[in-house]
C-alpha cells in the first residue's frame, strides 16, 4: 500500500495534512497551559517527573511558606540557643502562672519556667518525635504495605492479618506496657513505639493505592516491554500511588506530636526534665482558664508546626500530579 | 487490496493448544481451590510473516486473555506458543526479554495505557531504558522524536504529559511505545474501540500503514466485526475460551459455516438502512454461558438452534467439518461445528 | 415490514409535535472557562417516531437530552436560552415539582450503564414497584404483580422467579431490559435512549434494540435514540439528527441521509466507517480532531476539518437550511451542501 499513508494527510507524519493534525491538536487539547513548561521551546532539555515538580515547587507560594517555616524549625531544633538563650530548666515558683513581661514575651507556665525559652527548646524533641515518627511509619508502612499489594498471594494475606491485630491494640494501653519497661530519657523509646503501632494504617492505605496502580494498562505495558520488578514499582506504580500516603502521613504527623504528649502526660513518654510541646500542653490544661497563655504557646507551635507539614505535603502531591499543572 | 497479491509467509507465532484457567479459591490466609474460570480452553492458530490475523468475539470469550498469554503478561495454564520455533511459554530471565523486543503490544484504552505522571519523551523511550543495547543512549532522544513523526505526532511534543492529548493522539504515542523496539509482531487489543469513529479510521490506517513500512505480522483483537474485516487477512472467531471458525476473511465473512459466526455477522448492523430489510437477522436466545461452568460437549450448544444431543455428548474439534471433507471452495475451512453448514448472512453489493 | 403503514414519514406538517426542542443553548463552567456544550439546537419528534441523534463525544447529543430530561447537573451546567415544549407546554418555565411530574411517567430515559443505573441493594422487583408505589400509590403486592408484568413484556425469562433477584445477579442484557422495564413502567409517551447498547455485546445488542423497537411501535411512543454508531441508527431510526459541536449540522429521513448526505461532516462519517459487507482499501479519515467546546472554531465549526471548505466558511455560521431537489423533508447546515449532494452522486 504505498500509496495508502498520503491521501487525506490526516496520518502522514511529515504530510501537510499531518500538520493540520497537529495543528488543531495544538488548538483544541493544548491550549489549556499557556506558559508553563512549553513555554521554555520545544528544544529545551528533556525533562521528567522529578525535574518538572522541582520547577513547579519553586513558583508555589504555598510550598515556600511551608518550606521556610520547616527549615526555620529545623534550625531551632538544632541551636535553639539561637533565638532563646535562657535555660528552659530555670523556675521559680514565685512567677507561677504569670503573664508577659519583658525579657519573658510569652509569660511563665505553673512552675514559674519562662514558656518562651520552654517552647523554642522544646521544639527539639517535638519536631524529633514527630518527624522521625512519620518517617519511620511512612517508610516501613508504604515499603510492606506497597510490596504486599504488589506481589499478592500469601504474604499479603498474612500482611492484611497482622494489620488486622495492630488496629485492635488500644494505643495508649499498649504504651503504658510497652513503654513501662524503658529507662531511657530520650526520644527513641517513644518514636520506636509511634513507629510500631502506626505502620499499619500507612501499609493499608499503601496497599490499597499499589493494588489500584497495578491494575492499570500503563503497568502490563511497561512488564510487556520486559521491565523488572523493581521498575515496575519505583517508576510505574509508587509515582502513582504515594498522594494518599503524603496525605496521611501529614496528618499523622500532628497527631504523633500529640500522642508523644499525651505519653508523656501519663508518665511513660519523655520524663522531666525533657523539655516537649507535648509536656507542657498537658501540664497547662488544667489552668487553660486562670492563665490561658501558658496553653497557647506550645498549642499554636504545635499547630503551626502540623500546618506547615499538611501544607508542604499538598505542595508535594499537586506537583507531583501533571493534570494540575 | 494487499491481500490478493501476498503470497503466504513464514508461519512467525504458532500456537497450540493454549489453556487458561484462572482458580477459584476460597480461605482467608491458606486459600483451597474450589473451581476455575477457564478463560481459554485449547486454542490453535498460526500468524505468518506479514500477515493480520483478526481475532474476534465477545466480551468473556477469551480474547484478551490469548493476547495477554502471547505478550506473556499472563503464563498459559497448558498450551505453547511458538516464535520462530523455540516456545516461549517455558522461557525467563534474558531470553524471555529478548524474545519480548519481538512481540509487542498496542492496548485499548489510551487513557489507562500510559502513566500519567511521565512525559512523552519518558514512555516511547522506555522501551531504550529497558534494552539498552537496542540504541546507544546519547541517539535515545533522536529515535523518540522519529518515532512521534512516524506515527503523526509533532516530535516537538517530547515533554508533554499524556493527559495534554486526546484519545486518538494518545493511541499513537502508545503505537511509538510498541514500535520503539522494532518487533515482527504486534498484538493489537481493541486498540480503536475507545476512540470517536472519525479518529478511528485514522488509526486503523496507522496501523495499516506501519504494517508495510515495518515489515509487521498483527495478531488484531476486537469485538467489532467491521473493523476486523477491514484490516485482517485471516480471521479467528472465538467464543467461551476457543476458537470455534477460522479462515480467509472471504471463507468467514462471506462463507461461515459455524452458527455462532452466522449469528455474530448477522446481528451487526449493517450501516444502510435499505439493508435492514434484504437482511435476515439470527437472534440468539439467552446468554453465554459463565466460563467457570461451561456447557459439556460444543460450547455453544445452549444457545444453538441446531443444537442436538451429539453436541451434548461430543466437543466438536477445529477441523474442516465432515460435510466439506473432499470439496473445494471458501465454504471448506475450519469450523468446530457437528452440523456445519454454509450460510450468507451478509448482504453482498 | 408490516409495520412500515404505522410509521409517521407521511406525516402531515400540522400533527403538534410530542417533542419540540427551539434554539436551546446549554453551556458548562468549568475551571479553564464557558464550554459551550449546546449551541441552538432545534428538533422535534412525533409520537411514534424515532428520532436518532447522531454524534462523537463531545458533540452535544447527550447533554440536549439530559436539558430535555431536566436532569442536567446545575451548577456546572446551565441551559443558557430556549425553549423545550413537551405537549405543548415549555418545561424549562415548570416548577421542579411539576416537572418532576412530567419525569419517569411522561417521559422517560434509559442509560447506557445499565448496572451503575440499578440500586444494587434492592431487588429490581422492588425498584420495578417503587415507580408505581410512589406515581400510583399502588399497595406493595399489586405494584409486585405489575413488576413481573413488566418484567414479561420485557421478554425476560422466568419473570416470577427472577423478581425477587438483584440487579448483579443478572447479565449485561437482562440489566438493560430491566431498565427498559423501569423506563416504561408507567407508560410514558417519550423515551430518551443514551446510547442504550453500547455496552453490551454485538448477538446481545440486536436483541434489546430489537425488543425497544417492538415496544415503541406497540405503545406509539416517541424515541430518541442517541448513539455514535451508524450501523444501529440505521436499523431503526426514522429521523436522523447528526450534531456536531452543539449544533445539528444535518437532518433527513435515515433512507435518505445513507444515500446521499448534504452535510461533509455526515459523508466523511460514513466514509469512515469500516463496513462487514465490504473489504474496502484504505478508510477515508476524517482529518484533525473535534473542536474544544471552549473555543469552537468561528463560522462553520467543522471548517478546519472540511475539505470543501471555503472563506465564507471561516466566517459566517450556516444556518440549518431546507434542502431542496430531493425526497424527505432534509435540512443541512452548511453552505455547500448543494456541492456536497452533488459530489455524493457521483
Amino acid at each position: 500500500m504505498p500509496e495508502s499513508q498520503q491521501p487525506d494527510g490526516a496520518i502522514a507524519g511529515t504530510g501537510a495534512g499531518g500538520a493540520m493534525d497537529l495543528a488543531t491538536g495544538e488548538a483544541t487539547t493544548l491550549e489549556k497551559t499557556p506558559g508553563g513548561p512549553e513555554g521554555t521551546g520545544p528544544q529545551g532539555k528533556p525533562r521528567s517527573l522529578w525535574s518538572d515538580a522541582w520547577h513547579d515547587l519553586r513558583r508555589n507560594p504555598v510550598f515556600l511558606v511551608s518550606g521556610a517555616i520547616i527549615l526555620f524549625l529545623v534550625i531551632i531544633s538544632i541551636w535553639p540557643q539561637l533565638i532563646a538563650s535562657g535555660n528552659p530548666l530555670e523556675c521559680h515558683l514565685s512567677k507561677a502562672q504569670q503573664g508577659s513581661q519583658p525579657g519573658h514575651p510569652f509569660g511563665f507556665d505553673g512552675q514559674g519556667c519562662d514558656v518562651y525559652t520552654r517552647t523554642v527548646h522544646g521544639a527539639r524533641n517535638s519536631v524529633t518525635v514527630g518527624v522521625c515518627a512519620t518517617l519511620g511509619v511512612a517508610l516501613l508502612g508504604s515499603a510492606l504495605g506497597g510490596l504486599a499489594g504488589f506481589f499478592g498471594g500469601f504474604w499479603d494475606g498474612l500482611l492484611s492479618r497482622i494489620t488486622d491485630i495492630f488496629f485492635a491494640i488500644p494505643v495508649i494501653l499498649g504504651g503504658l506496657v510497652l513503654l513501662s519497661v524503658v529507662t531511657s530519657n530520650t526520644v527513641w523509646p517513644v518514636v520506636g513505639f509511634i513507629v510500631l503501632l502506626g505502620w499499619p494504617q500507612i501499609a493499608r492505605i499503601a496497599r490499597g493505592a499499589v493494588i489500584t496502580a497495578k491494575q492499570n494498562d500503563y503497568v502490563q505495558a511497561a512488564r510487556a516491554l520486559g521491565a523488572s520488578n523493581s521498575r515496575l514499582l519505583l517508576r510505574h506504580i509508587a509515582p502513582n500511588a504515594v498522594a494518599p500516603v503524603i496525605v496521611v502521613a501529614t496528618i499523622a504527623l500532628g497527631t504523633f506530636i500529640a500522642l508523644e504528649a499525651t505519653l508523656s502526660y501519663l508518665g511513660v513518654g519523655l520524663k522531666p526534665p525533657a523539655v516537649s510541646w507535648g509536656i507542657d500542653i498537658s501540664a497547662a490544661s488544667p489552668y487553660i482558664r486562670n492563665a490561658p497563655h501558658m496553653l497557647l504557646w506550645p498549642a499554636g507551635a504545635l499547630a503551626i508546626t502540623v500546618l506547615a507539614f499538611i501544607m508542604l505535603g499538598d505542595a508535594v502531591r499537586d506537583a507531583l500530579d501533571p493534570k494540575l499543572r | 487490496m494487499p491481500q490478493t497479491s501476498e503470497p503466504a509467509g513464514e508461519p512467525i507465532l504458532e500456537v497450540s493448544g493454549l489453556v487458561k484457567h484462572y482458580p477459584l479459591t476460597q480461605g482467608i490466609l491458606f486459600k483451597k481451590q474450589i473451581g476455575a474460570v477457564k478463560a481459554v480452553d485449547g486454542v490453535d492458530f498460526t500468524l505468518r510473516q506479514g500477515e493480520t490475523l483478526g481475532i474476534v468475539g465477545e466480551s468473556g470469550c477469551g480474547k484478551s486473555t490469548v493476547a495477554k498469554m502471547l505478550v506473556n503478561l499472563e503464563r498459559p495454564t497448558a498450551g505453547a506458543i511458538k516464535y520462530k520455533g523455540e516456545d516461549i511459554t517455558k522461557l525467563s530471565g534474558r531470553a524471555l526479554k529478548a524474545v519480548r523486543r519481538n512481540i509487542q503490544m498496542v492496548f485499548q484504552d489510551p487513557y489507562t495505557s500510559l502513566n500519567p505522571r511521565m512525559t512523552v519523551g519518558d514512555i516511547i523511550g522506555e522501551p531504550y531504558e529497558i534494552h539498552p543495547e537496542v540504541a546507544p543512549k546519547g541517539d535515545r532522544r533522536k529515535r523518540v522524536q522519529d518515532l512521534l513523526d512516524v506515527v503523526g505526532l509533532n516530535p516537538e511534543y517530547i515533554n508533554r504529559y499524556p493527559h495534554q492529548f486526546s484519545g486518538g493522539q494518545r493511541q499513537r504515542i502508545g503505537i511509538a511505545r510498541g514500535l520503539a523496539l522494532r518487533p515482527e509482531i504486534i498484538v493489537a487489543d481493541e486498540p480503536v474501540s475507545a476512540l470517536d469513529v472519525s479518529v478511528q479510521a485514522q488509526v486503523v490506517n496507522l496501523l495499516d500503514g506501519l504494517q508495510s513500512e515495518f515489515d509487521l505480522s498483527y495478531v488484531f483483537i476486537a469485538h467489532d466485526l467491521s473493523i476486523v474485516r477491514h484490516i485482517s487477512d485471516r480471521v479467528g472467531v472465538m467464543y467461551l475460551g476457543r476458537v470455534v471458525e477460522i479462515g480467509s476473511d472471504t471463507e468467514i465473512y462471506d462463507h461461515p459455516t459455524h452458527p455462532y459466526t452466522q449469528a455474530l455477522l448477522s446481528a451487526v448492523p449493517v450501516p444502510d438502512p435499505s439493508a435492514r430489510d434484504r437482511r435476515e437477522r439470527i437472534i440468539l436466545h439467552g446468554d453465554v454461558p459463565s466460563p467457570a461452568d461451561p456447557p459439556s460437549g460444543c460450547p455453544f450448544r445452549t444457545r444453538c438452534w441446531k443444537a442436538q444431543e451429539r453436541c451434548a455428548r461430543e466437543v466438536p474439534l477445529l477441523v474442516v467439518p465432515e460435510a466439506f471433507r473432499g470439496a473445494e471452495g471458501p465454504a471448506v475451512h475450519p469450523s468446530s461445528c457437528h452440523f456445519a453448514e454454509e450460510m450468507q448472512v451478509v448482504p453482498s453489493e | 415490514m408490516p409495520q412500515t403503514e404505522t410509521q409517521p414519514q407521511p406525516r402531515s406538517t400540522t400533527a403538534e409535535p410530542l417533542l419540540d426542542v427551539r434554539d436551546l443553548h446549554v453551556e458548562f463552567r468549568t475551571r479553564d472557562g464557558v464550554a459551550k456544550a449546546v449551541n441552538g439546537v432545534n428538533y422535534t419528534v412525533h409520537a411514534g417516531e424515532t428520532l436518532a441523534v447522531l454524534g462523537e463525544s463531545g458533540s452535544g447529543k447527550s447533554v440536549t437530552a439530559q436539558a430535555v430530561m431536566g436532569i442536567l447537573d446545575v451548577p456546572p451546567g446551565r441551559i443558557a436560552g430556549g425553549e423545550i415544549l413537551f405537549k405543548g407546554r415549555d418545561l424549562l418555565k415548570l416548577k421542579e415539582d411539576e416537572r418532576r411530574k412530567v419525569r419517569g411517567a411522561e417521559m422517560a430515559m434509559i442509560f447506557q450503564d445499565a448496572l451503575s443505573a440499578l440500586n444494587p441493594v434492592l431487588s429490581v422487583g422492588e425498584q420495578l414497584g417503587e415507580m408505581f408505589v410512589v406515581h400510583k400509590g399502588m399497595s406493595r403486592k399489586d405494584a409486585k404483580a405489575r413488576a413481573v408484568e413488566l418484567m414479561d413484556r420485557v421478554r425476560i425469562p422466568a419473570a416470577k422467579e427472577r423478581v425477587g433477584q438483584y440487579p448483579h445477579q443478572f447479565s449485561g442484557g437482562m440489566r438493560q431490559r430491566i431498565m427498559i422495564a423501569m423506563a416504561l413502567a408507567l407508560e410514558p409517551d417519550l423515551i430518551i435512549a443514551d446510547e442504550p447498547t453500547t455496552a453490551l455485546d454485538v448477538t446481545v445488542q440486536a436483541q434489546v434494540m430489537e425488543l425497544l423497537a417492538d415496544l415503541q411501535r406497540e405503545l406509539h411512543m416517541g424515541l430518541i435514540l442517541i448513539t455514535h454508531d451508524l450501523g444501529v441508527v440505521a436499523d431503526v431510526a426514522d429521523t436522523i439528527a447528526v450534531m456536531y459541536a452543539g449544533r445539528i449540522v444535518e437532518r433527513a429521513p435515515v433512507h435518505e441521509i445513507y444515500k446521499a448526505p448534504a452535510h461533509p461532516y455526515t459523508k466523511g462519517l460514513l466514509e469512515s466507517i469500516p463496513r462487514l459487507d465490504q473489504k474496502g482499501h484504505e478508510l477515508y479519515a476524517i482529518k484533525g480532531l473535534p473542536p474544544n467546546l471552549m473555543n469552537i472554531p468561528p463560522g462553520c465549526a467543522f471548517h478546519p476539518r472540511c475539505p470543501m471548505a471555503q472563506d465564507v466558511c471561516r466566517s459566517v455560521v450556516p444556518p440549518l437550511a431546507e434542502v431542496t431537489g430531493v425526497p424527505g423533508n432534509r435540512r443541512s447546515a452548511c453552505h455547500f451542501w448543494k456541492e456536497t449532494l452533488d459530489a455524493a452522486d457521483q
